[in-house]
Formats: structure tokens, C-alpha cells, sequence
């Protein structure tokens, strides 16, 4: 049972605050920012999600910059509170079609309204947008989208491609839009987020991908949804062991290791023809969460060359290939590399007619950080790095320098391959035609080349 | 809400002062109160809000409490809610105030919209006003009884709510009962959760004083009700669905045939998306199969991959939450997980508090077959930038040198990292290459070549420091300039500040000099000096004795300071088996995150809804003797232990009941068996046994191999009553049998005045008792009040009697619960008690 629940701004002001049972302190949100705060236990440089003081466990979860905060007294499932926390942020989300701090203060009222409903003397009631339509009754009052800087992992469409209509993933479930009339429209997005380990001589130490059907529905009336995924599709890796490198590529199977589902999707057809039926919920939900270690082809291929140059200077040479088709691209790309501690100065010198290329050395933390706003399928870019030491360098460079590191969005992309077949709405009548949307996105989550 | 009172001074200044503001809105929403214009409602509207953001900003505006009230006249139901919450907040501190609202919240809650119903009655409940409880009984009652499940739902709360205002008023009002009759019959599922929820928490609290509520809490876990709660466990949210599988773990099936079915029915929720929920049938299905050893060993294996894919499918905040309870099973049984190890590399741009998990769980699959992959990707993390990881990940390779047989590799491994020449690293290094030696003295020689090159000027850290100068010490004859280097440190002496640092010097110094003396005389002489000098009382005090050994014989000293030594063969372990179980059967709580069982963090009245009683929270185990008993066998059983792998240990646990139980003597039944419980590994105290939330008992093995059961020949039946004198039981089928059976007599008995005496030393009732046949399996408290947990057998058949005894010794007074297998012989069994304690004190 929560005793309180309460959003912080990252100045640790309350934004909204909701006590329940009445048995922690008032002033708990002052006692929990402060620790937050200063949190230096056993030179742990972050606070964990969960901690206790003075009897009062303090659960929180980072959103957009805000903290969402629970307090109890009892010894409650961790799991829980923290899978509450982030679904209140949803449902939120749902409502504002936007969630910042703005949004949020402009719609506080909203949110107690909210909360009342979500939570009931510390017990859990609903956290189902569809549900909480019935009992609240607020407006929300909309901020502006387009000022507000995109968030959460359905923004990044916005940038990609340019079919996607721009508003689309910021608009509320409930708000009705200016024409009056609420768009029929239904999204799909197929989000994975691979992890890869690349050993020093470029062969893979580890990969794996974890992906999530993500589904958001402005459908009026409920239709029935049937989603269909590729029919080889295996579950489960019996009779493989992990990590098993050597398995057939060419195959067009998907083996997926394990996955699951949201409750409202209906599996009985699945085992047949891999096909998920559900009623969507108004709102935000994953359908499905999936996980996948067979090999996949990594979408970018790094090569790091280190050469010493005297004792107080070197080159590093960084070398990026795109392994994907053409007619892809790949945005916000950036590299990341440790460089020894004593290094004083790097200058870089970048491949000729390179666009949209910044590079930096970011002297607080010693890293090298080198920004590709666009990746083109197939083609491969390079970047120079003189770096120049304070000191003379105990030995091997390649010790205390690295990992490579990278992060990216790749959109209407996916390593996995695997992919929804069809979306197909139960039909109210002939006209009824809602707009459908699918769209991947593949984004890297740990992309590390060691060297 | 924010603090209302108070809290003006904390306000930050680009916030408003308040005063003005306040009375300025005092002012308008007068003017509107009575007001019918149109348009009126959206200024209402304006107003309200304002009202509600500075309540949340911390201003005080309990001062329009009453204009307020006088606006909330309005069929608005958004101006409703605002004016709800402002009530909600502020009745509890203005209750004569609060009376004011009495009238329209009343009136709201017969309002034909089931909606204003349900949040009037709400708000009516949560007034938190104790002299309002007369109010709440009937909109309560009509409540309960409404046609609309969303008006139910709230009532149900609102029962608990009552409850916690006067729960007098809530028992008098029949209230549970209704709630009962709601739990088993209602349609609306979340009607039913609610009505679970808060017949947990009232009866729960109501079991210290009441025995109805104790049976009542029993009744819950009862085959009927899991089994209709089950049954509908679909039509639940995934919120009430935690709670129902929650309350199922405690349940005990009496059969394979019904724990099968269970499992298969909630098979599914496996793949729930909801790591609640998951996490808690996993905690079902674990505790379920407890007895059953290969069966355990599959659900491990079947939520291997759900665990692993909610790890990675969720914000940090869940997969911490997640990987925490991994982290669990993983150190219980490491050998199911040893082909799992990739799974815990660390990704670099985890959090700290994540990757520390995952290195713990490397370094507890490390065999044979991985170490090699593990720690060379362990040294990847040393090279790291990340410091805190870098220092965790060489602690992580130590520690796998220190439990793997074949180190050879290892060691080199650490050497290498003496040479990255990282301050931290250097550090880290020294003090496992320390612990090494001290495990594995062979591997001196090359140890010591790679150690001597470290020049002291580059330590810094005390622990890395103490360690160097131990070896400089320890290994002084094969260390060239190790009085030299030796001498530089004590040259230092004013500069060191760490205590230890210059403790470990003096020792060292002293080594050194009995085998190198013409070299260190000089050293051993200017250390002492600075020694007896120092401020420190225990660096002080070790020069002096130091000193004194010298001056007192050279060769005594010696063997002081240079005894033989043994090589470490286990460390110990931080935590100790029974913490480690403790945690174990409060799965699925914050136990595992911090790492501790619920009593270390949480108040009595907050260890949730089925835990023993408060007093048992001092409670010991009777006989001290046990503790020195058996001292060997424990050492000897906590090392196994550390060896073992779970379900070795278990075995091995039944096996040493066995054994024991075989060979107790006659008369000393008590005692043998308290020993087999200090041998077994099993908790002694019932405090540390009685699981807070989860009585489920750790040890439904040992049922397996009816150690419950008494085995000692039976004499001749003879009535009335015989009992067993060497009656078997151990604490966890005691607590087991416990929750299971009800309570068969209640009463009080009284104690002589000798005996209450006697009560001086409560061992002695232990032992008078005993000599009764009734045996102690924990006891605990302070005069003038005691609590003892009997349990006695019958002679001819395995009927166990179980007996909680309060003793008040300034009133002479007992009270005494006894349960029964066999409710017929209970009558039998409390007089022979009674007789039996009433003799205390009269031999």
C-alpha cells in the first residue's frame, strides 16, 4: 500500500502531491529530494530506485526530467510500485498528449483528478486510460508541441520520415482536436533497441535486441485488432544454445528467446498462424515485449585505430560503416570514446565534404565526441583525432583508453525482421477506413567497440 | 497535499506570500457563493484552482474553508472534485469546520449519479475527524449494498478507512463480515479485490487482541477461498492480480496433484507484460514446490527467460527491481544460472547500482568451464573509465580467485593489473592479492617479485596501504628491502592518519625484525618510539605491549608475533544461511533490494497483514546451553554451506535432522533437537522464522521426510494422557502447524507465587517443563511479561499439541492458546499443562 505519491521538478519543487493514508511526514518530499540530492554512498554516483529512510521507503522513477515518487511504510513489492509509478506517467501522458513540467502545472487539477481514481487509500484500482475516461472529467488544457522539444521512444518519428504526421504520437485520447471531429487513426510502432559488444579485433562478444510492439489508439468504438507477424516465428530457444553464432542466417525463421504480452492481447491463435487479437485500449500500451540474442547483422560496423606519435602526442582514427541498404538513413548518430586522463588537447580533422558533422572534446570526463546528424545506407565516414598528452604515457595507449561507444536511430528499420504482415480492423461499416499507421525504428541501447 | 500548516515559512520567495492572495480569493469566492448568474460555475472553476495550486505549493488557505463549503453548492462535478480534495485536506485539521461539510457530502452520497456517490462517499471516509465516525456508518452501509460497482469499490476502501479512524465502530458495525459476504459473491472483480485488500489489513491488525480475527485471517488462506479467488483471477487487473497471488503463496496445497494444477493455471502469467505480476507467481510457484526438489529446480529453469526479458524490456527502475530478485536466485543456486553468465555483462551506460547486481552474479556462476570468458571480460571493466566499476570488477575477479581451485591464471591476471599502474586499481589489487596469500600461501613467490616493485609512495588508500605493509611484514625474508621500505613508512609516521595504517606498521615492523634483525633494528626502534608516542589509544596500547613482550623474553614474543599459520580455506560469508532463507520467503518485497529481511527495516505494525504477532518480534530460542553445544558442528556446517550448492545443502540439512533425531538421548530430547536446529543451518529465534508477509515456511522439506512426526517407540496407551518425552519438532513445521490449525482452548492460568520466583530465570520454567514432557521451541520477553511456544506430543500416536503461554509475573497470571492435531485430546492436554506449570517453582 502507497502512503503517498508526488511529482518533483528537477529543482525539486512539488508539482503535485497526494497523500493517501497519512502515516508518512509531511515532509517527505524535502527529506526525499535532499537524499536524491546528495547521494554519495560508498562513492555510488546515483541514487537506486529504492531506498529506505528512517522507515519510510522512498520509490522513485526518472521521467522526462521529473522524478514520480511513492512513499510507503510497508514492505511492499518493489515491482509494483515502480511498474505503478511509470504507468501513472503513461496515463498521464495519454491525457496531456504532451508530459513535461509544463504540462504537468498546467494541468494539475487533471492530474489529482487522476490520482484519485488510479490510487484509493494506498491500494492500486485502475491505471486503465479506457477505465479512468469514465470518472474524470477535466479537460486537459493542450501546450503548445510544437515548441517543446520531442520525448519518449514514439518522438523520434518525428524527425525520420515524413510521411508520419507530426502531431500524431503528442495528441491527447480524450482532447477533442480543433475541427471538432477525432482523427480515426491507429499506430504501430515496432521499437527494438540492440545491444552489441564488438571484442577489440571486430568479432561480436555479445548482441542482443529487446523489442517492444508499442500500440497507441485514437479508434472509436473498440474494433477488434488483429496484428499479424511473421509466420516463422519461433519462441523459445530449445534445443539451441544461446549465443550460438554459428546457426544458419540465411533461414528467414525469427527466434525470438522469449517474450510477453500486454493483457488484453488474446494468444489463441498464435500458435497457428502467429497472429495477436486485441480490443486496444484508448492510449499508450506495448502489445508486446520480445527479446532476441540470435545473430543479427549489426547496423554499423567501427573500426578504431590508435597510433602512437612520440611520447606526448597520438592519432586516433575512427572509422564508421554503415551496414544497412541505401535507402535508409540513419540520424543522430553519435560516437563516443574515453581518451587517457593526461590528454591535454585533440585536435580533429574531419573527412573532406563531410556535412552535419560536429566533433568535441569534452575535457570534464576526457572524452572524445564526434555527432553525425545523418548515416546513408552503405557508406562509411571517418574522423582524425590528434591528440596531444600532458605527460608521457606509462605504456600501452589502448589500456587506458576506449571503449568506442555509439548511439543512434535508425527509423523504418529493424534488425530483427520481425515484422507485422497486416493490421486489420474489424469493420464497423464499408466507409469506415481509419488511418493505420506501422512504422520500426531501430535504436542503439549499448553499441560498444572495444579496442 | 502540501503542508498546511506551518508551511509559510518554507515557501521559496519567487513564490507568493499568500496573505494577500488569500484573503483576496476569500473575498471573491464570497461573491459567488450565492451567485446564480450564468458563468458562474467557470469562475468557480477559476477560483478553485487557484485555491488548490497554492495548497499544493505549501500556502495555507484552510482560512476560506467555510466559503469554500458554501460554493460547493453546484451540480459541476469537476468543481465537486476540487472542492472534495480541498475538504479532504484540511477536515483533519479543522474538524469543527469539517462538521460543515458533513451535510452536503451526506446529501451527495444519495445523489442519483452513482459517480458523485462514489466520490462523496470517498471523501466522507476520508475526512480522517474521529468524532465524524457516527456520520460514516450509514452512507457506508448503503454503500456496500449500492447497485453501482463503482460505488461498492469505494465503499469497500472505505471500510478500511473506518477502520483506521475507529475501528471499534467498524468491528460494531458488522462492517467485516459485509465485506466477507462482498469478497465471495460480488461480480465486479475490483469489488472483490478492494474487499480483499481490506479484510487483510483489518483483520490483520485485529489478530493481536481478537481470536475471531486470528481465524478469520486463516479463513482467507483456506482451500475454498484461493480456490475462488483463483478461479477468477483473469477478471482481476493486474494490480489486484498481485494481490490474490500474494495471498495464494500462503497457502499450503495438501497435495502434488493440487500444486500441479495451480501452477498450470497460472502458467501464463508468466508472460504477463507486468513485472508485478510476474514476480509475484514466480514467488507462488517457488514457494509451491519448496519440498519438491526437481520440480524447484524446473521453475527455476521456466522463469529463467520471462525474468530475463523483463529485465531488459523495462525502464531501469523496473529491470533493477527485477534483476534484484534475479540476483536472488542466482546466489541460491548459481549452478542453474552457470550457462547464463553473458546475460550479466554489464552494458557501459547501465547505472551503478545495476551493474553492481551483475557482478555480483558473475562473480557467483564463475566455474570451471566460464571463469576464463568471465574474467577476462572482468578485466574489460577494470581498464574501465568508470572508477567505482573498475574497483568492483577487480574485487570480482579476487573473489572468484578465492573460490575457484585452479587460480593459476587468475593470479596472473591480478599481477597484470599491479601494472596498469591506476592509482585505484593498484589499491584494489593490493588487498586481494593479500587475501590470496592468506588462501593460497604457495603462490607467495610469485606474488611477492611483482609486489616488491610497488613503491609505497604510490598507495595511498588505508586498506591498500595495511595490505602492503602485511606482506612487507609477513613475507619479510624474501622481500629484499623490505625493512627498508619499512624504515620509510615509519619515517612517515606524523604524516599517516589512518589508525589501521600504523597499527599493521608496528606488527609488521615487529615481524620483520625476528627474521631479519641487524636490518631492522633501527626501524623496530624508531617505530615503537613513535608508537608509545601516539595519541591513537590502540596504536598506543599495541607499542607498549609490543615493548613490554620485547622486554620480557625475545623468544615468547616471538612465537607472539610469528605464530604458525594456518592457510584460510573459507572467508566468511557476510551474511549468514538463515538471513539468506529469510530473504528467500519474503520474495517479491523490498527484502531483496536492500538485502535484508522486513524486520530490520520496517516498524512491527507495517510487516504487513500476516505476520506473528508484535511481542514476538524479541523472542529467543529457549535453551542458551544449545548455543555451546555443538560449537564445532556449526563451524563445521557453515562451511559446508558455503560450498554446497542449495539443493546439496538441503539434503544435507535433512540428512543432520535425521541423524540427530536417531540418536537423542532419553532424557535430553529437548536439547538434542535445539542442536539439530543450530546444525541445520535452521533460524532458532522465531522472530527470524516467522516470515513477516509470507509464512509460507522455508523448510516444507523437512515435512518430506517426516521430521514432523514423532519416532520414538510408543509405550503402552495408557488414559488419561501420556505424553511423548522425546517429542520432535522443528521451528519451521511449529510455525507451519501453527498457522494452519485454529486455536482449540483459550485460557487463562495462574502461576504459584514460587513460581512466579522461579520466573527470575525463565530457563528454569524450561526445564521444569520439561521434565513434563512439554517442550520449548522459543521463548522471549521481559519481566514482568514472557512468551513461550510449547509443543508436546502424545505418546501412542504422532498428535502434536502446540501451546503459546503469556506469562505476566506481576499478576501471576498466564495466558494460554493451545492448538491440537487432535482437538479431542486438547482438554486432556491443558489440564495436564496447567497442572504442570502450576507446579513451577515447588520442587
Amino acid at each position: 500500500m502507497i502512503s503517498q505519491f508526488f511529482v518533483l521538478s528537477q529543482r525539486g519543487d512539488n508539482i503535485v502531491f497526494r497523500d493517501y493514508r497519512g502515516d508518512v511526514q509531511k515532509g517527505s518530499a524535502e527529506i526525499f529530494f535532499r537524499k536524491v540530492k546528495f547521494w554519495k554512498d560508498d562513492g555510488e554516483a546515483e541514487a537506486p530506485p529504492v531506498f529506505n529512510v528512517d522507515g519510510v521507503n522512498y520509490f522513485h522513477a526518472k521521467v522526462v526530467g521529473l522524478l514520480f515518487v511513492a512513499t510507503t511504510r510497508a514492505n511492499v513489492s518493489p515491482s509494483l510500485v515502480l511498474e505503478l509509478l511509470l504507468r501513472i506517467a503513461r496515463v498521464t501522458k495519454d491525457y496531456l498528449g504532451i508530459l513535461n513540467e509544463d504540462s504537468i502545472r498546467k494541468n494539475f487539477v487533471l492530474m489529482y483528478e487522476l490520482l484519485d481514481e488510479v490510487i484509493d487509500f494506498g491500494y492500486v484500482q485502475t491505471t486503465s486510460t479506457e477505465v479512468l475516461k469514465s470518472c474524470v472529467f477535466n479537460e486537459p488544457i493542450m501546450i503548445d508541441a510544437a515548441r517543446m522539444p520531442p520525448l519518449g521512444p514514439a518522438a523520434l518519428f518525428m524527425q525520420g520520415s515524413k510521411r508520419m504526421p507530426g502531431t500524431a504520437v503528442t495528441k491527447s485520447v480524450v482532447a477533442n482536436e480543433p475541427g471538432g471531429r477525432k482523427r480515426e487513426e491507429i499506430f504501430v510502432d515496432i521499437i527494438e533497441k540492440i545491444s552489441v559488444t564488438f571484442s577489440s579485433s571486430g568479432y561480436i562478444l555479445t548482441s542482443e535486441i529487446d523489442g517492444t510492439i508499442q500500440m497507441k489508439s485514437y479508434l472509436s468504438g473498440n474494433p477488434e485488432i488483429r496484428l499479424a507477424l511473421n509466420e516463422e516465428l519461433n519462441i523459445g530457444s530449445s534445443g539451441r544454445s544461446l549465443y550460438d553464432y554459428t546457426g544458419s542466417t540465411g533461414s528467414g525463421a525469427v527466434i525470438l528467446d522469449d517474450c510477453n504480452f500486454h493483457e488484453s492481447v488474446h494468444l489463441d491463435s498464435f500458435d497457428v498462424d502467429r497472429t495477436l487479437t486485441l480490443v486496444p485500449h484508448d492510449g499508450e500500451f506495448p502489445v508486446m515485449n520480445y527479446r532476441m540474442t540470435q545473430e543479427f547483422k549489426p547496423p554499423f560496423h567501427i573500426n578504431t585505430l590508435i597510433e602512437e606519435a612520440g611520447s606526448l602526442k597520438a592519432e586516433v582514427i575512427l572509422k564508421v560503416r554503415a551496414e544497412f541498404p541505401q535507402n535508409i538513413t540513419a540520424n543522430t548518430v553519435v560516437v563516443q570514446m574515453p581518451v587517457p586522463s593526461y590528454t591535454s588537447r585533440i585536435s580533429f580533422e574531419m573527412e573532406s565534404g563531410a556535412v552535419g558533422q560536429v566533433t568535441d572534446f569534452k575535457e570534464s570526463n576526457k572524452k572524445l565526441e564526434w555527432g553525425l546528424k545523418k548515416i546513408v545506407g552503405g557508406s562509411e565516414h571517418t574522423l582524425r583525432a590528434k591528440l596531444t598528452f600532458s605527460q608521457e604515457s606509462h605504456g600501452n595507449i589502448t589500456k587506458e583508453a576506449g571503449p568506442v561507444s555509439m548511439t543512434f536511430t535508425i527509423p523504418m528499420y529493424n534488425c530483427s525482421r520481425l515484422q507485422v504482415k497486416y493490421l486489420q480492423i474489424a469493420k464497423k461499416s464499408k466507409t469506415y477506413n481509419p488511418y493505420r499507421w506501422v512504422r520500426y525504428v531501430t535504436q542503439a541501447n549499448s553499441y560498444v567497440a572495444r579496442i | 497535499m502540501a503542508p498546511p500548516a506551518q508551511s509559510q515559512r518554507s515557501h521559496s520567495p519567487s513564490q507568493p506570500s499568500g496573505k494577500g492572495e488569500v484573503s483576496d480569493l476569500k473575498m471573491q469566492l464570497r461573491q459567488l457563493a450565492g451567485s446564480r448568474a450564468p458563468g458562474t460555475d467557470d469562475s468557480k472553476r477559476d477560483l478553485f484552482k487557484k485555491v488548490i495550486s497554492y495548497m499544493t505549493i505549501g500556502i495555507d488557505v484552510s482560512s476560506v474553508f467555510s466559503e469554500m463549503v458554501m460554493c460547493s453548492a453546484t451540480s459541476d462535478i469537476v468543481l465537486k472534485k476540487m472542492c472534495y480534495l480541498y475538504v479532504g485536506n484540511y477536515a483533519k485539521y479543522n474538524p469543527d469546520l469539517a462538521l460543515l461539510t458533513i451535510n452536503f457530502l451526506q446529501r451527495d452520497c444519495k445523489d442519483e449519479d452513482p459517480m458523485i456517490r462514489g466520490l462523496a462517499l470517498r471523501s466522507l471516509c476520508s475526512l480522517r475527524v474521529p468524532n465524524l465516525v457516527e456520520y460514516l456508518v450509514g452512507p457506508l452501509g448503503a454503500g456496500l449494498k449500492d447497485g453501482n460497482s463503482y460505488v461498492r469499490m469505494v465503499a469497500a476502501v472505505g471500510v478500511l478507512k473506518l477502520y483506521h479512524i475507529s475501528g471499534s465502530t467498524c468491528v460494531d458495525a458488522d462492517f467485516p463480515a459485509l465485506l466477507k459476504h462482498l469478497m465471495l459473491n460480488d461480480p465486479d472483480a475490483q469489488v472483490v479485490a478492494n474487499c480483499l485488500s481490506a479484510l487483510q489489513e483489518i483483520w490483520g491488525l485485529e489478530a493481536s487482541s481478537s481470536e475471531e480475527a486470528v481465524r478469520e485471517r486463516e479463513a482467507l488462506i483456506s482451500k475454498p477461498i484461493i480456490y475462488y479467488l483463483l478461479n477468477r483471477i483473469k477478471e482481476f487487473s493486474e494490480w489486484a492480480q498481485c494481490t490474490v497471488l500474494e495471498l495464494v503463496s500462503k497457502y499450503a496445497p495438501p497435495d502434488s496433484n493440487e500444486i500441479f494444477d495451480i501452477m498450470n493455471l497460472l502458467e501464463d502469467r508468466l508472460q504477463h507484460a507486468n513485472g508485478a505480476v510476474v514476480l509475484a507467481t514466480i514467488k507462488l510457484f517457488l514457494q509451491l514446490t519448496l519440498s519438491m526438489t526437481d520440480v524447484h529446480q524446473q521453475v527455476y529453469e521456466r522463469i529463467k527467460a520471462p525474468l530475463l526479458t523483463l529485465v531488459s524490456s523495462g525502464s531501469p527502475e523496473q529491470s533493477y527491481a527485477v534483476l534484484s530478485h534475479l540476483h536472488l536466485l542466482v546466489m541460491r543456486a548459481p549452478m542453474l544460472f552457470a550457462s547464463d553468465y553473458k546475460h550479466f555483462y554489464c552494458q557501459y551506460n547501465e547505472p551503478f547500482y545495476v551493474k553492481k547486481l551483475k557482478l555480483e552474479m558473475l562473480t557467483a556462476v564463475a566455474n570451471e568451464s566460464n571463469t576464463y570468458e568471465i574474467v577476462t571480460e572482468l578485466c574489460e571493466y577494470a581498464a574501465n573509465v568508470d572508477i567505482p566499476i573498475a574497483r568492483e570488477s577487480i574485487r570480482a575477479v579476487g573473489k572468484i580467485a578465492l573460490q575457484q581451485y585452479d587460480v593459476n591464471a587468475i593470479v596472473d591476471r591480478l599481477l597484470q593489473f599491479l601494472e596498469m599502474e591506476k592509482d585505484y586499481v593498484t589499491a584494489e589489487t593490493l588487498v586481494l592479492v593479500k587475501d590470496l596469500l592468506r588462501k593460497y600461501p604457495q603462490w607467495s613467490h610469485d606474488c611477492i617479485a611483482v609486489i616488491g616493485n610497488i613503491s609505497s609512495n604510490n598507495v595511498q588508500e588505508p586498506k591498500a596501504k595495511a595490505a602492503l605493509i602485511w606482506m612487507l611484514g609477513e613475507y619479510a625474508q624474501d622481500m629484499q628491502d623490505a625493512p627498508y621500505a619499512l624504515e620509510g613508512l615509519i619515517e612517515d609516521w606524523e604524516d599517516e592518519n589512518s589508525p589501521e595504517v600504523r597499527l599493521h606498521l608496528l606488527t609488521a615492523v615487529m615481524k620483520c625484525f625476528f627474521r631479519r634483525p641487524p636490518e631492522t633494528q633501527k626501524a623496530l626502534g624508531a617505530a615503537l618510539a613513535a608508537g608509545l608516542a601516539d595519541m591513537h589509544q590502540d596504536v598506543h596500547d599495541r607499542a607498549l605491549f609490543y615493548y613490554r613482550l620485547l622486554q620480557n623474553n625475545v623468544s615468547v614474543a616471538n612465537s607472539v608475533v610469528n605464530p604458525p599459520k594456518q592457510a584460510v580455506s573459507v572467508f566468511a560469508d557476510t551474511q549468514s544461511s538463515e538471513i539468506k532463507d529469510r530473504i528467500f520467503d519474503e520474495f517479491n518485497s523490498l527484502s531483496v533490494l536492500y538485502q535484508k529481511p522486513s524486520y530490520m527495516f520496517t516498524d512491527k505494525e507495517h510487516q504487513g497483514p500476516f505476520a506473528f504477532s508484535e511481542e514476538l518480534g524479541n523472542l529467543s530460542i529457549g535453551s542458551e546451553p544449545a548455543d555451546d553445544i555443538l560449537p564445532a558442528q556449526r563451524v563445521e556446517a557453515n562451511d559446508e554451506d558455503l560450498l554446497l550448492t542449495t539443493i546439496e545443502k538441503e539434503e544435507n540439512r535433512a540428512h543432520g535432522n535425521n541423524d540427530s533425531a536417531y540418536n537423542a538421548p532419553a532424557y535430553d530430547s529437548s536439547l538434542s533437537q535445539l542442536a539439530v536446529s543450530q546444525t541445520d543451518g535452521e533460524l532458532l529465534s522465531l522472530d527470524q522464522t516467522v516470515p513477516a508477509d509470507a509464512p509460507q515456511p522455508s523448510s516444507a522439506i523437512d515435512d518430506l521426510f517426516g521430521l514432523g512426526l514423532s519416532i520414538a517407540p510408543s509405550p503402552a496407551p495408557s488414559p488419561p494422557l501420556k505424553l511423548n518425552s522425546k517429542a520432535v519438532l522443528d521451528p519451521s513445521t511449529f510455525q507451519q502447524k501453527w498457522r494452519q490449525l485454529s486455536v482449540s482452548i483459550s485460557q487463562e492460568g495462574s502461576l504459584s507465587p514460587q513460581g512466579v520466583a522461579a520466573m527470575m530465570s525463565p530457563q528454569a520454567l524450561l526445564h521444569h517443563m520439561q521434565s513434563h514432557y512439554i517442550h520449548c521451541i522459543a521463548s522471549g520477553g521481559q519481566a514482568p511479561n514472557f512468551k513461550f511456544f510449547f509443543f508436546a506430543q502424545k505418546a501412542d500416536e504422532p498428535a502434536t499439541f502446540l501451546v503459546e503461554c503469556i506469562i505476566n509475573s506481576s499478576m501471576c497470571k498466564a495466558q494460554i492458546k493451545i492448538k491440537a492435531d487432535d482437538q479431542s485430546a486438547s482438554q486432556a492436554f491443558s489440564a495436564l499443562f496447567q497442572s504442570a506449570l502450576s507446579k513451577f517453582g515447588m520442587a
